[in-house]
Formats: C-alpha cells, structure tokens, sequence
C-alpha cells in the first residue's frame, strides 16, 4: 500500500515536471561551480553560476560588448583622471526585498578587495572606493587607468546589510576550507534567484520576478536545473536523451553523433581561453621529484626540451579531434597583446630536445608528478595523459595524478604542486588579466594564481606600470616587453587554445560566447 | 613418470575427462594465463613505456591502416595510441597478480584464522567469528574500497601510483578471508572429534601441530575450492574497483582500468577499445568459476 502511494506521488511529481517544461531549462556541464560567495574564487564555472544570481556595474553580452548592468553611466572623470565615476540603476531591488544604493557597492568593492578576496588582482590599482550620494559611486586610482571598464565584469554586488546580518562580511576562505553562510546562500540583484543547491549534485534557480531587466531582456526562462555530470559519456546521453537540454562541454569525440541527432544541435566559437602547464621553476628543490638538493625546472634547457617534446600537433589531431588551436604562448588570442609571431608553435624535434636534456645534465631523465583536473577542461586528464608519453620520450617520467578541480585548483594556491595543468580565460581581453594573476610575484595583491615561484622584480615593475599608463601606444609597447621576457623565461608551456561545443536541444536558441559562460536571461526558446 | 601415470587412472582425472565444460574451461583459462604470463614475448608493443607510445596511433581501427600513421593494429588502438591487443595481455597481468596474490592473501589469513578459531574454541573462537559476521554482512565491494579508502589516505601522495597494486591486493585480500575461515573452522570442528586427532593429541603433539600437521590436510580439498571460486571473483573485484576509477592507475591499466577508458568512447563508435577488454575479462571469469564450480562437485559432492 505505501509502495503504491509513493509510485503514485511519484508519477504525479513526473508529470508535474514534464507540464512545466515549456519554461524549464535543464543544465549540464562537467564541473561544478565551487563556492556561492561571488568574491572567494576567480574560476569559470563559479562565475558563471554567480552571474545569473548577483550583478557587477557594467557586464558583457553575448558577445562579449560592454553593456550596463548595475551601472548606468561610468566613465574616469574629466577634471581627475585618476578617478571612475558611476551612475548607479535606481530602483534595483536584491532577492530579499532590500534596497540597493552605493553603501552596497562600497560594500562589496572593499570586500573584494580584501586579503582572502580571489578578485583582489582586478582591483590592484584601485587606493580607494567611496559613495556619492545615494546613486553615485567612486573608483579612486593610484594613477590613471584607461581599461578600468573591462576589470569589473566579475566584481559582483552584495548586499551589506544581508552580509552583515549574516556573518558574511569577510570572504570564504577557500584555501583554508572555509565554510560560510554566503558560501552557501545568495542575495543578489540578478535576474535569477537561488531555490535550493546541494553541491556537486543539483542547483534550481527561478526567475527573479522583481528584476530590473524585465521587458530588456528575453528572460523566457523561468527555471533552470544546473547538474554537474562528470562523466562526459553520462553528459552526452543526457542530452540524447533529453534529461538534459543544454551542456557546454560536448565531449569531443561525440560531436558527430549530438549533431546528427534530429532534435539536438551543436553551436561552435574558438573560446577565450588556453590550456597550459605550470612549472615551479624558482623554488630551491621540488618535492616530487628524484633529482635531489636540485631543481631540474629551474634550468632553462630543461623547459625549453619540455616545450618541444610537446606534440601538440598530436594533441590537436587525436585527443582533441581538432577542436583545439595549438598555442605557443599562453594567451587566448582574443586578448589584446596577441600575435600571430608569439602564439607560433616552439621549433625543434625530440632529438633537439633530448640534446638540450643532456646539455642540462638530465641526459638520464628524471622523474616528477604532475597534478591535472580531470572535470574542468576539455579532455583534461586525457591531454595530462598525453603528455606523460610524450614527456617519457625525452627520459622525464612523469606521475599524473588527475583529480577533481575543487581539489586540484587550491594546489595551485598554497604552492603544493611543482607540475600543473591550468587554463586561463581573460574576461578583460586584455595582457594585464594575465599578467596580474599569471606571471606577477606572488604576493598579497597580485599573482594569486602564479605557481611557477617566479619572481622577476624587474617585471613585476613594468606590469604594475601598466594600470596607469595612459598612453596606450606605449602600453602595448610594455605589453610586448613583458610577452617576450615571458616567452624568453617560459614561464608556462602552452598546449592549445580550447575551441567551445555547446550542444543544445533545438528549441534552445542562442550564440555561443568566447568566454563560455551561459548568460541565461539573453537565451530564448521556441 | 609414476606419478603422472597414476595421476591419469585418477578418479580425478576420469571426471575431468569426463566433463567437457571442465575441459573447456580449464583449456580457456591455461590459454589466457599463459598469454599473460607471456606477454613481455607475445605482445607486439609495451604499452607501460609511455616512452614508446605515439599518440598520432590514437584510435585505429581493428586490423585497419592509421589515418595518419599507416600503422595497423590487430585489434585496434585506445584513445592514447596505445594497441588494445598489447594492453589486454599487460593489463590481464595486472588483473591475474592481484587475483592471485590477493587470494592467497585472504587464504592464508583465512586458513590460519579458522584453525585458531577451531583449536582454541571458547573466547578466541567468538571473537574471530564475530568478526567475520560483522563483515560478511557488507558487501565484499564496500570493504574493499573502504579499505582502499584508508590505504591510500595513509600512503604518501607520490608513491600512490607505485603502491596502488598492493593496496589493490591488500583490500581485496582483507575482504575475502571470511569465506576461508569459516569453511576451515567447521572442517577443522568436525575433523578435530575424529580419533587420529585424538591419538595425536594422546601422544603428546601440541595444538600447533596438530592443527597444521593433521587437521589442514584433511580440509585442503574444501580451501582449493574456495580459493578457485575466489580468484574468479577476485578478478572481477579488482575490475569493478578499477572500473570505478579507485584502483589500477591510467599509466598501468588492469582490464577493469582498460573498460573504463573504453566506456568513455562507446557512443562515439569506437566500440573496440571497450570490448576486447571486456570480452577478455569474461572469458577470464567465467572459465575460472566454471572450473572452479567443477572442482567443488568433483571434490566435495556434499558440499551445497
């Protein structure tokens, strides 16, 4: 009898569900977003979930172009260059009915500039924030900085009173494994509020029905399912299925079939963003390594040979069924800075490699451990896996230890891996993003994500420099200086730039964008 | 030459011979031992040597030139141009060490857990016996990986690759000496009201010997059989924990390792790089357990 019960219940809920699919969108991707706290991790799919719950000022569209979101105006002002103003959007409401006004946004610039803030690098410039009135808002800079605009479309808005209430006012310390309330609850502005989320499992957002936007935007839909699924076989089936309608990381190898596939269809860009692996060249000894008392990465022959052993060629052919863009500098090349001169493949066979091992004195090899994701970039373990034989063939042995993201990324951050595999996206499309968290010294306002130990004060100066240069000729020319003392050093061994499948059911209609991220209010269906 | 002669006019033998399916099995099971066994000979390429891999041979077909290569390969390559045939016989090493080692594991701790249980009876008896009803009520799979879980834990991060094999063998050992044990104990109770049992301990052999010297002997035809029953499902515990990614590493793939890769390129049509392995991994088991099913009836005929 109460078998019967729950199968009925059950096939009621089932039908409940299916009669409100006309609204419904049901997401899949392979990872999962890491933390609610919009501040605590500068990484994709964190983002992305973010941005359809909280706002920054200014946005991107699909595109990619500048739009308003919070900010109606903005602009450095014309009598002091080294101050942005803007207008903040009257009337905007947060999920929980409060008000919102500039003591928010200073709120929030404050916190994301704070020391566990992973978004202090978009901010380094900034000396201070300050409110102007109710609905005018401040950036104080420690010199002019013209690209100040393109540094905001991930600093998103929270509420100081919700934060405050909450125990929310610092930001989740993710390499600590900290846990907070904003870690798990949201408040934002967006068009998309936050039903219920268990991590790794399943996130419903709803439509937000007081947001500002409404009748700009589309908005068509009104509810979307986010489920990580890892496995890219169980993605793929899925959407073939129709369980799901809409992932962004069709696996490479089942492009034909999702494509074939009458109510499915496959929408491509070449994507912002490059895959490459990090060495620790500057510590003393590595860890993982066989050699002792010596650090093999720190000899400049060694990481040239290990450049070259890369067949990337292989990689784009045969793990990514070319859907990737062999990279020879690690910079999408959406990104201001890039040329064709830089982004060349390095020259030179095993046999020049194997010469310049011996030449180092690792003729005989040695052996190391190199950390992977295996769920956040395309074939990620399978391009580490790769690279292992590849590596093998100039005597390295190399240890793959892949693993999920949420664990790989903070080996990253607390210098616990000497080999890793990273992707980098530049919402900025400009060399400075990169710079900033990549190739800087690590240290307390820049350089976060840097795990190479490398520290060039002579660099560090010229890239601190390119904040509040105004003459933008000669910004590039530093640009340019920075790119060939980066290539000169290899700082990182680039492997390819990602090219974006976005696999959808028919009914779903919208671009793709270069920086893979799913602006769901601009979606439509049909 | 006698003992073989006399081996051939066995009772044992004549059912053997008797029993195709027993023929067949064991014929099945030589072959893909020795194959295995063989393989540094047999195998066209070494597919441990990342060295000798070249990626550009990622995905050929069955018997079918590379695009890009020219190569062929007998039975296909997998995603890392590695030849499936060469991996099946590298990888049914890795499925067969850890099978063996891990039975023999589990029959010598159940074997010598059984006779103390036996012998000493009383409080030692309930605690050892407790013990094996607490986990044979968990399925066999759950306290492999449990155990799996903690070795790994406590294994240094850059030695998890080399130790990965023998924390393999530990927990499925660790999850299999019940049925051992339990057999063992209620021979060994049976056998020790027999009076040769009692002329021994008459004239004055300890416990030790007595358990080891005359009792083992008499129960050794119950152990062969579970130990052959427990290599077939040894094999496919090792498989599932490495199907389900815990167990053999990438880099030295068993053929659980080698199915799920495979699976990974199922609907994409690259059907070989799961089936051979698959289709391998079933022969494997079930000729075992057929083999082993035959020897529980030839040698036990009242054991259910």
């Amino acid at each position: 009898m109460k078998l019967m019960t729950l199968l009925t219940s059950s096939a009621a809920v089932l039908t409940l569900a299916g009669g409100v699919s006309a609204e419904t969108l049901n997401w899949a991707r392979a990872g999962d977003s890491l933390t609610m706290d919009p501040h605590a991790q500068n990484e994709g799919p964190t983002h992305a979930l973010a941005s359809q719950i909280y706002e920054p000022l200014i946005q991107r569209d699909m595109s990619g172009k500048q739009v308003a979101a919070l900010a109606t105006e903005w602009g450095p002002k014309a009598d002091d260059p080294n101050v942005w103003a803007f207008t903040l959007r009257e009337g905007v409401t947060f999920h929980d009915g409060a008000e919102f006004d500039s003591e928010d946004v200073v709120f929030s610039f404050n916190r994301a500039m704070s020391t566990n803030s992973n978004m202090k690098e978009l901010l380094s410039s900034v000396v201070e924030v300050r409110a102007v009135g109710k609905y005018g808002f401040e950036i104080v800079t420690d010199g002019p900085n013209p690209i100040m605009a393109a540094n905001l479309n991930d600093i998103y808005i929270m509420d100081k009173g919700w934060s405050e209430a909450n125990n929310a006012v610092e930001v989740q310390d993710m390499e600590g494994g900290e846990d907070t309330f904003a870690a798990k609850n949201t408040n934002g502005t967006g068009p998309y509020t936050l039903v219920s989320r268990v991590p790794d499992n399943k996130t419903v957002l709803k439509a937000n029905p007081g947001y500002w936007g409404i009748g700009q935007f589309p908005l068509e839909i009104t509810e979307i399912n986010y489920t990580p699924i890892k496995n890219p076989a169980t993605r793929v089936a899925a959407l073939l299925s129709g369980e799901v309608d809409f992932i962004q990381d069709v696996p490479v190898q089942d492009l034909g079939r999702v494509d074939a596939d009458a109510n499915l269809k496959v929408v491509k860009a070449p994507q912002n963003r490059v895959i490459f692996f990090g060495l620790n060249q500057g510590d003393a000894d590595l860890t993982t390594d066989n050699v002792d008392g010596k650090n093999p990465f720190a000899d400049l022959r060694v990481r040239q040979a290990m450049n070259m052993a890369i067949n990337r060629e292989a990689i784009q052919k045969v793990v990514m069924r070319d859907q990737s863009i062999p990279a020879g500098v690690a910079m999408p090349p959406f990104v201001n800075g890039w040329t064709e001169a830089l982004d060349s493949i390095p020259a030179g066979n095993i046999d020049d490699a194997k010469a310049l091992m011996a030449d180092a004195g690792y003729g005989d090899g040695f052996s190391v451990t190199l950390h992977c994701p295996n769920d956040r970039y395309i074939n990620d373990e399978a391009i580490c896996q790769a690279a292992v034989g590849m590596f093998a063939q100039i005597g390295i042995t190399v240890n793959l230890d892949a693993k999920p993201k949420a664990q790989h990324f903070p080996q990253i951050g607390n210098l616990t891996t000497d080999f890793y595999m990273l992707g980098w996206g530049v919402p900025t499309y400009d060399s400075e993003y990169i710079f900033n968290f990549l190739m800087h010294t690590k240290g307390e306002k820049r350089g976060s994500w840097n795990g190479t130990r490398y520290s060039n004060p002579d660099m560090d100066a010229k890239i601190v420099s390119l904040a509040s240069e105004t003459d933008l000729a000669k910004r590039d020319a530093t640009i340019g200086e920075i790119w060939s003392q980066v290539q000169e050093d290899l700082l990182y061994l680039p492997i390819h730039h990602q090219v974006l499948n976005w696999g959808m059911a028919n009914k779903v209609e919208t671009p793709v964008s270069p920086d893979d991220r799913a602006r769901f209010k601009y979606f439509t269906l049909n | 030459m006698d003992t073989l002669k006399q081996f051939l006019a066995s009772d044992f033998f004549y059912s053997f011979r008797r029993t195709p399916v027993a023929v067949v099995s064991f014929c099945i099971a030589v072959i893909l031992i020795l194959s295995a066994v063989l393989a540094p000979v047999i195998a066209p390429y070494n597919p441990f040597d990342p060295a000798t891999l070249n990626l550009m041979n990622g995905f050929s077909k069955p018997m079918e030139p590379n695009a890009f290569t020219g190569e062929t390969f007998l039975l296909g390559t997998d995603d890392q141009g590695r030849d499936v045939f060469s991996t099946i016989l590298y990888g049914m090493r890795v499925s067969l060490f850890v099978g063996f080692a891990a039975v023999l594991l589990a029959l010598v701790l159940g074997v010598t857990l059984g006779l103390t249980a036996a012998m000493a009876g009383g409080r030692t008896d309930a605690i050892i016996m407790r013990i094996a009803d607490i986990q044979l009520s968990f399925p066999a799979i759950l306290i492999a990986m449990l155990i799996f879980g903690i070795a790994k834990g406590i294994t240094p991060p850059d030695m998890r690759n080399q130790m990965a094999i023998w924390v393999l063998i530990l927990s499925i050992g660790l999850s299999d000496w019940v049925q051992f044990a339990r057999v063992v104990r209620g021979a060994a109770m049976v056998e020790r009201q027999k009076e040769y049992v009692e002329a021994a301990q008459l004239i004055g052999r300890g416990p030790f010997t007595v358990a080891f010297k005359h009792i083992l002997p008499n129960v050794v035809a119950s152990v062969l059989v579970i130990a052959t029953i427990s290599l077939a499902l040894a094999i496919i515990a090792e498989a599932t924990l490495s199907f389900l990614g815990v167990g053999a590493p990438p880099t030295q793939p068993s053929l659980g390792t080698l199915i799920r890769i495979g699976q990974g390129f199922l609907f994409s049509g690259e059907w070989w790089i799961l089936f051979f392995p698959a289709t391998t991994l079933l022969l494997l088991a079930l000729s075992v357990n057929l083999l082993g099913d035959w020897l529980r009836n030839t040698l036990n005929p009242n054991m259910d």
